[in-house]
């Protein structure tokens, strides 16, 4: 389950939620990650821009990934303005025992920050500026500038 | 006709142009000197799907995206 929201995400209600619907199904682990934006650099707060058909297909990817190990993937971001402080990002797995479930979001994740077509602005003295640096060419990226 | 579209920071209007291939749409980008710090670094996607070569055909209709560098979360 892929959710977007506008703005901020509400961490105590989409975790206990996806806590519930899965409450019944025998999972033995469930576990969130919560990307909460810092007071760094001055920022106000971040802001983000998401290519939706592109990371859907990407999330159905990873649910078809994590299937046969018998997980269960979450996902809610934010689109637009997130302040210092209020959170844009959680990621849940949900499996029979812990060790797929560490496996998997620690992969997840990490794939997710290279992979998923979100970017991301600093909003700062009233600006949306892109984190150019802190962005991750995709894997493949390049062949319109390419010779070959 | 196939329609170009530029995402995320890249701050151009969709463009719609002819080409057979993405070849053709990289040699008409490439004339473009606002687009010189994209090219090398965006990934490119056909119809929502990414590709990875120029070789790439493409039919009247088809959509292809520009994604520059992201970083979610």
């Amino acid at each position: 389950m892929l959710e977007l929201y506008d703005g901020a995400l509400n961490v105590p209600e989409i975790i206990t939620r996806w806590y519930s619907e899965e409450a019944q199904y025998n999972y033995g682990a469930y576990i969130p990650f919560i990307g909460t934006v810092r007071e760094e650099d001055g920022i106000e707060g971040l802001s983000f821009d998401v290519y939706e058909p592109i990371l859907s297909a990407w999330f159905e990817a990873w649910q078809a990934k994590a299937e046969p190990l018998g997980a269960k993937l979450k996902m809610a971001h934010s689109r637009g303005d997130v302040l210092v402080h209020e959170s844009s990002y959680i990621a849940a797995v949900f499996s029979p025992k812990r060790r797929v479930a560490l496996e998997t979001i620690e992969k997840f994740v990490e794939d997710f920050k290279a992979s998923a077509p979100i970017w991301k602005y600093d909003l700062k003295n009233g600006e949306r500026i892109y984190a150019r640096e802190r962005s991750t060419a995709i894997s493949g990226a390049g062949i319109l500038g390419s010779n070959t | 006709m196939v329609t170009i579209e530029f995402l995320g920071p890249i701050q151009k209007a969709p463009l719609t142009l002819e080409a057979s291939s993405l070849r053709d749409v990289a040699e008409v980008l490439k004339q473009d000197t606002e687009m010189a710090q994209w090219l090398e670094n965006c990934a490119v996607a056909v119809n929502d799907t990414l590709v990875a070569t120029l070789d790439t055909a493409l039919k009247a209709g088809d959509k292809v995206s520009l994604l520059p560098p992201v970083c979610g979360g």
